[in-house]
C-alpha cells in the first residue's frame, strides 16, 4: 500500500475488577446487577465525614496477580488521591496509587500468533489497586435530558495492569489479552466478564514510521470503549490505518500534538475523538491523608508465591512434556480452564492413555458441555468413569464407536456403570471365532470386493465393515477389517 | 442554684445521686440558651425537644438502677461539623445548609452511649476554616466577655456556649488551633488530643492529617472525663490509634513534682506576644516551680515556619476534601437552567460551588489547588511536608528534655469582630503558637489564666508528646488550683 | 514566583469555582499575598528530608472482607438535590465514561 514501512507500537491498560465480597474501602457488597443505589454507604457515597478502610482481601488478590505476572511486590505501598470532577465519582477524587504501585516490573509470555512454537513476551510496567467509579446513564426518555447516577459500582476494587508498549500488531494485543484473561481466571482473582465490565481494556497506540532515513513516531492515541477482545482487535486495526493516513496527510509527529483520547464505536467501526478539557490531565495527585501506607512482609510474599496455583503456561508445558500432547492440544485443554485440566489429570491418573483422553475431551466432552451449557464439574460422566471406558477400548473389550454410545448413555443415566450400559445397549463381547465366521460369510457373499482387494483396491473393505455390523452389532470394525484382509490374502496365496 | 458554675462531673454526680434530674439540668441550660443565644450566636441549632426526651430517658434509667457513666444526663453542645442523624450538619456553610447525615459520627455515638444529652450544634467558621467564627451562614459568634469581640474560631460557638453558661460541656475540632484559641479567647479549657486518639469518623474533613476532635469545658476534670468518653480505637478510621484509653479522671491529681516543664524560647520571646499573656506564662512557671517541677529552656527552631507550612498543607488537603461538594449528590445545587453554557454539568459544578462556599473557603480551595497543581507540587506541597517533618523532629527532641511544654495559646487576647476579616494573612498569623501541635500530631491543651486589665480572658498552653494527655491534664489540674487560673463564666444580663 | 491572573483563572477552572471578571484582580492580589507568605519555606534547607504525610507512624490498617449492611436507598438518596426513585439526577453527562 505504501513504500513507507512502519512498526505498530501498542501498550495496553487493563482494568480488572477483583473478586472480593466487599468494596475496596467499605463493607458494601460488590455483586453485579443489583437495583441502583442499594449497595452504597456513607463511605462509597463520599458523604461528608466518612473515611476509607482498606480491604485486606483486595490486597491479597493484587499480590497474587502480581506474582503470577512475574512482578516485583512493593515492600511499602501507599494511596494517593486522583482529583477530578465527574458525577460517578462522588468524592471528587479517586483513591488510587500514583508513585508506589503494589506490583511493578513484570512480564507475561504467550504464544506468538505468527509462530505457534515460539513465545512472545510483553513486559508489565505496573499493576496498582484503585477504586472503581459508579455509572452514569444518559436518560432521554420522556424528554428528560439529564443523567441518572447509580453508585453501586463505586468503590469496587480494580487492579489496573499497565503493559509496556511491547505489542506490534492487533494479533499480539489479542494474544496478550487472551493469555492475561486466562491467567486471571486460573488465579480466581476476577470473573473477567467483559459484558459486566469486570475486565476493561484501554490501548495506547502509535506508529514508528521509517521514512527518509529516519524513524518518525506518530502522536500517541489512547483508545477507549472497547467492549470485547474482538473490538480491541478491530479498533487497533482501524486506528493503525487511521494514524498512517493522518500522518500522510499532516506529517504530524509525536510531541507536536497533545496525547489524544479516542473512543471506539463498535457499530460504525471507527474511533472518534473524545472531548477532553485542557486541564483534565492535571489530577493533582497527592498522598491520601485518610489512609496509611501498607507494608508487605517478605514472608507474606513468599507464602502467597507458594500458594499460587499451576498457571496456564506451566500446565501447557506439563501436558506436552509429561503427557506428550501436541502444543495445540495442550492449549485447547488449558484454555478451557483449570477444572478441565483437573478432569484430564484425574482420568490419566486412573490409568487411561493421555492422548486418548485428550481426544475424548476435545471431541465428546467439550461437545457435551457445549450442548448442555454446563461446566465440567456438572458433567454426568466423571473423569474416572471416562478413564474406565477408554481402558475398555484399549483392552479391546469394546470398540470406539460403541464406547461413544456408552458415553452418551452415561450422560443420560449417570448412575449406570459399564456393565449396565452394555446390557442396555446390547453390547456384549464377541468371540473371535464368531467374527471369523461372519467375515468368512461376507467374503463368500461379496466376491466382487474380494476381487477388488486382490487387484490392490482396499476401499471395498469399508463396505464389509458396515455389513458385519448388521450381522453382529458388537463386531469390532478394526478386527473385522483385519480378519477380512487376512482371509483375502490367504485366498490369494491358496489360489 | 447556678448550675452553670458547677462542673460537668458535679452535675453528673448530682444527676446520678438524684438530687437533680437530667431534665431539670437540661431545661436549665435550654432556658439560658433561649435567653442568651440571640446575642451570642453560640448555637446554630438547638434541639430542645430531643434533648428533653433524652433527659427523661436517662432519668428513667437512673431511677431503674441502671449503671451509668459519670456524665450520664449531663448536657453537651456539639460543633456543627460532627455528623448527627437527628440534626442537620451544616459546617456553617450554605453548601450544607439542609444536609442531614444518615449516620452518627463515632464520637457522637460514644457520647450517646455515655448518656450525654445533646443540646444542639454550635456555630463555627465555615468548614472550620477560620479563627474568629465570623464566616458562618448563621452569623458571627460573639465573645460573652465582650460582645464586640470574637469568640475565636473555628470552634467559637463551642467555647462561647461554655463561657455564656449555656452548656457545661462542649465538643470542638482543632485543625490549627480551633479548640485552643477559642477556649483561650473565651476563658475556658480546651484540649486537642493526640492525632488519632479520637476517631475522625463522622467529622466533616477540613484537613484530614491535622483534624482532631476534642472537648471544651470549665474544669480540667471535665476535659478528662469527656476525653475518656470519646477517645479510643475505631475500626472505621484508619488513622485511629489502637491503644487503650487511660482513666484520665483518676490520673489527673498525680504529683507533678518530678516533671520537667519546657518553656519554648521562640514563643515566650516572641515580639508579638502581649505582655499580659507573657506574665501569665511566667506566673504559671513560678507556680509549677513551687510545686517542685523543673523549668527547662526549649528551642523549636523550625516553629517560625509552622504558619507557612500549615497554610500549604491544610489548604491542599482541603481543596481535595471539599471537591465532593459539587451539587451532584447532596448539598446546594445552583439553578443553572437559564445559563445555556457549553456544558450544563460544568455550569452546575462551578455555580453550585461558587454559591455554596464563602470567600475564605474558596480562597483556601484555590490556594490548595494551586499548590498541588502540576509544576508547583514540589515547590509548595512537598516542601511543606518536608518542613513538617523538621517541625515534628524539633518536638521530638524537645520531649527528650521536657515532659510538657508551657507557653501561650495566642499572641493576643480576643480581637474585635471584623478586625481581621479583610486581611487573611493577619488572621493566619494569629495561629502561630497552635498549628505546631497539629503538624506534629501531639496533644495540646489551653487553660484560662485569669483576665487582663480590660477583663478579657488570658490563657496558657501545654503541649506534650504523643498520647501524653494525662500529663497535660495533671499539670493543668495543678494550675487550676492556683486562684488566678480558676475559670469563670462571663457575666451576662 | 509572582502569582498571575492567568494562574488564578486556571486554578479556578481546576477547582470548579466561578470568578467574575471584576473579582479576578482582587482575588489574585489576595492569593499572591498568601503565596508570598508561604514562600518563606524556600529559606529552609530540606534536601534529603523525607516528606511527612501523616502525623502517625501507623501502617497496614486493614479490614476483613466481610459485608456490612448498606444504607437503605431512600436514606442514600435523601440529600440529593435532584433524584428519582432509584438514582441521583444530574445535568447531562456528555461524552465519555471515565
Amino acid at each position: 500500500m505504501t513504500v513507507d514501512a512502519y512498526r505498530q507500537v501498542i501498550g495496553l491498560e487493563v482494568h480488572v475488577q477483583l473478586s472480593t465480597q466487599t468494596k475496596l474501602f467499605c463493607g458494601c457488597s460488590t455483586i453485579f446487577g443489583q437495583p441502583p443505589n442499594t449497595q452504597v454507604c456513607p463511605v462509597c457515597l463520599g458523604l461528608p465525614g466518612s473515611l476509607p478502610v482498606l480491604n485486606q482481601h483486595a490486597t491479597q488478590l493484587a499480590i497474587k496477580t502480581g506474582l503470577a505476572l512475574n512482578c516485583q511486590i512493593a515492600a511499602t505501598t501507599k494511596w494517593d488521591r486522583k482529583n477530578y470532577f465527574y458525577p460517578d465519582l462522588p468524592k471528587g477524587y479517586q483513591i488510587s496509587q500514583f508513585d508506589q504501585p503494589i506490583c511493578y516490573e513484570g512480564f507475561l509470555d504467550f504464544a506468538d500468533p505468527n509462530d505457534e512454537k515460539a513465545l512472545r513476551r510483553v513486559r508489565i510496567i505496573r499493576a496498582h489497586l484503585e477504586e472503581d467509579a459508579g455509572k452514569s446513564m444518559h436518560d432521554e426518555a420522556a424528554g428528560r435530558a439529564d443523567s441518572r447516577i447509580d453508585l453501586n459500582r463505586t468503590g469496587t476494587p480494580l487492579l489496573e495492569i499497565v503493559s509496556y508498549p511491547d505489542m506490534h500488531s492487533p494479533d499480539e494485543a489479542k494474544g496478550y489479552l487472551t493469555e492475561l484473561k486466562l491467567l486471571l481466571t486460573y488465579l480466581g482473582v476476577s470473573d473477567c466478564n467483559m459484558q459486566e465490565g469486570s475486565l476493561r481494556v484501554d490501548a495506547n497506540v502509535n506508529l514508528h514510521i521509517e521514512s527518509a532515513g529516519r524513524t518518525i513516531a506518530t502522536p500517541i492515541v489512547e483508545v477507549k470503549n472497547m467492549n470485547s477482545f474482538r473490538a480491541v482487535e478491530r479498533a487497533l486495526v482501524y486506528e493503525v490505518d487511521r494514524q498512517f493516513a493522518e500522518w500522510k496527510k499532516t506529517g504530524r509527529e509525536k510531541g507536536q500534538a497533545p496525547k489524544q483520547t479516542r473512543g471506539w464505536d463498535d457499530v460504525t467501526g471507527v474511533t472518534l475523538p473524545q472531548r477532553e478539557k485542557e486541564e483534565s490531565s492535571d489530577y493533582r495527585y497527592f498522598p491520601d491523608p485518610d489512609l496509611v501506607p501498607l507494608k508487605i512482609e517478605k514472608s507474606q510474599i513468599e507464602s502467597a508465591s507458594n500458594a499460587l496455583p499451576q498457571l496456564p503456561s506451566q500446565l501447557r508445558a506439563w501436558l506436552q512434556t509429561e503427557h506428550g500432547l501436541k502444543p495445540y492440544d495442550a492449549d485447547v485443554i488449558v484454555s478451557q480452564g483449570s477444572h478441565l485440566v483437573e478432569y484430564f489429570q484425574t482420568a490419566v491418573a486412573a490409568g487411561a492413555p493421555a492422548k486418548r483422553i485428550s481426544s475424548w475431551i476435545q471431541q465428546d466432552v467439550l461437545r457435551a458441555l457445549k450442548e448442555r451449557g454446563i461446566e465440567i464439574s456438572a458433567l454426568p460422566v466423571p473423569a474416572t468413569k471416562l478413564a474406565s471406558l477408554v481402558n475398555a477400548i484399549e483392552s479391546g473389550e469394546i470398540d470406539t464407536s460403541r464406547a461413544k454410545e456408552v458415553f452418551y448413555f452415561w450422560m443420560e443415566n449417570p448412575s449406570s456403570d459399564l456393565v449396565a450400559a452394555r446390557s442396555a445397549l446390547g453390547i456384549s463381547s464377541v468371540d473371535r471365532g464368531e467374527i471369523e465366521e461372519v467375515c468368512r460369510q461376507l467374503l463368500d457373499e461379496n466376491p466382487q470386493v474380494v476381487a477388488q482387494v486382490l487387484e490392490g483396491n482396499a476401499k471395498g473393505l469399508g463396505s464389509l465393515i458396515g455389513l458385519a455390523k448388521k450381522k453382529n452389532p458388537n463386531a469390532d470394525p478394526k478386527l473385522v477389517r483385519e480378519l477380512c484382509q487376512q482371509m483375502i490374502e490367504s485366498r490369494r496365496t491358496s489360489s | 442554684m447556678k448550675l452553670e458554675e458547677l462542673s460537668a462531673l458535679d452535675l453528673g454526680r448530682k444527676i446520678a445521686g438524684r438530687t437533680l434530674s437530667s431534665r431539670e439540668v437540661v431545661a436549665y441550660f435550654l432556658e439560658r440558651i433561649a435567653r442568651f443565644n440571640s446575642s451570642i450566636t453560640a448555637f446554630s441549632q438547638v434541639c430542645a425537644d430531643l434533648a428533653l426526651e433524652k433527659a427523661d430517658q436517662i432519668d428513667r434509667q437512673i431511677a431503674s438502677g441502671m449503671a451509668m457513666g459519670p456524665l450520664a444526663g449531663v448536657p453537651i453542645a456539639i460543633k456543627d461539623i460532627l455528623c448527627t442523624r437527628e440534626m442537620r450538619t451544616t459546617c456553617g456553610s450554605r453548601m450544607l445548609e439542609n444536609f442531614v447525615a444518615p449516620y452518627d459520627a463515632t464520637s457522637v455515638e460514644k457520647m450517646e452511649r455515655a448518656g450525654l444529652v445533646t443540646l444542639g450544634k454550635t456555630n463555627m467558621d465555615e468548614f472550620a476554616m477560620g479563627a474568629s467564627t465570623e464566616t458562618s451562614i448563621f452569623g458571627a459568634t460573639h465573645n460573652p466577655w465582650s460582645l464586640e469581640r470574637t469568640a475565636g474560631g473555628s470552634s467559637g460557638g463551642s467555647a462561647a456556649a461554655l463561657a455564656a453558661g449555656m452548656t457545661p460541656l462542649s465538643i470542638g475540632t482543632d485543625t490549627g488551633g480551633s479548640i485552643r484559641q477559642p477556649a483561650a479567647f473565651c476563658g475556658v479549657c480546651g484540649l486537642k488530643p493526640t492525632y488519632g486518639r479520637v476517631s475522625r469518623y463522622g467529622l466533616v474533613a477540613f484537613a484530614s492529617s491535622l483534624d482532631q476532635i476534642g472537648p471544651l469545658a470549665h474544669r480540667v476534670e471535665d476535659l478528662a472525663a469527656c476525653l475518656e468518653t470519646i477517645a479510643g480505637h475505631d475500626s472505621r478510621d484508619s488513622t485511629s490509634i489502637n491503644a487503650p484509653v487511660p482513666q484520665y479522671t483518676r490520673l489527673i491529681n498525680r504529683s507533678i513534682s518530678n516533671m520537667r516543664i519546657g518553656v519554648v524560647r521562640e514563643q515566650i520571646e516572641h515580639a508579638g506576644l502581649a505582655p499580659e499573656i507573657r506574665s501569665a506564662v511566667n506566673r504559671a512557671m513560678e507556680f509549677l516551680t513551687g510545686l517542685g517541677a523543673t523549668i527547662v529552656d526549649i528551642g523549636l527552631p523550625h516553629s517560625r515556619y509552622s504558619i507557612a507550612t500549615y497554610y500549604v498543607i491544610a489548604p491542599c488537603e482541603a481543596s481535595s476534601n471539599l471537591a465532593r461538594y459539587d451539587g451532584a449528590h447532596y448539598g446546594l445545587r445552583a439553578d443553572t437552567k437559564s445559563l445555556h453554557g457549553e456544558s450544563p454539568l460544568e455550569d452546575m459544578y462551578c455555580h453550585s460551588r461558587s454559591q455554596g462556599f464563602g470567600e475564605e473557603v474558596k480562597r483556601r480551595i484555590m490556594l490548595g489547588t494551586f499548590a498541588l497543581s502540576s509544576g508547583y507540587y514540589d515547590a509548595y506541597y512537598r516542601k511543606a511536608q518536608q518542613v513538617r517533618r523538621l517541625i515534628f523532629d524539633d518536638y521530638h527532641r524537645a520531649f527528650e528534655q521536657a515532659d510538657v511544654l508551657l507557653g501561650p495559646v495566642t499572641p493576643t487576647t480576643a480581637f474585635r469582630l471584623g478586625e481581621r476579616l479583610q486581611d487573611p494573612v493577619q488572621m493566619y498569623l494569629g495561629d502561630l503558637f497552635t498549628v505546631g501541635a497539629n503538624l506534629a500530631g501531639i496533644p495540646a491543651l489551653a487553660i484560662p489564666a485569669g483576665n487582663d486589665q480590660a477583663g478579657l480572658p488570658l490563657s496558657i498552653q501545654l503541649q506534650g508528646p504523643p498520647l501524653a494527655e494525662e500529663k497535660l491534664l495533671s499539670v493543668a489540674y495543678q494550675l487550676e488550683q492556683a486562684l488566678f487560673f480558676q475559670p469563670r463564666t462571663a457575666n451576662l444580663s | 514566583m509572582q502569582l498571575s491572573s492567568a494562574d488564578v483563572l486556571k486554578v479556578a477552572k481546576l477547582a470548579r469555582l466561578h470568578i467574575s471578571e471584576a473579582d479576578v484582580q482582587p482575588t489574585t492580589a489576595q492569593l499572591a499575598r498568601i503565596v508570598e507568605m508561604v514562600q518563606q519555606l524556600d529559606n529552609v534547607p530540606t534536601e534529603g528530608i523525607e516528606p511527612m504525610a501523616h502525623a502517625l507512624d501507623v501502617h497496614s490498617v486493614l479490614r476483613p472482607d466481610h459485608r456490612l449492611p448498606s444504607l437503605d436507598r431512600q436514606a442514600a438518596l435523601s440529600n440529593a438535590p435532584q433524584r428519582d426513585q432509584e438514582c441521583f439526577r444530574v445535568p447531562p453527562v456528555m461524552g465519555h465514561d471515565h
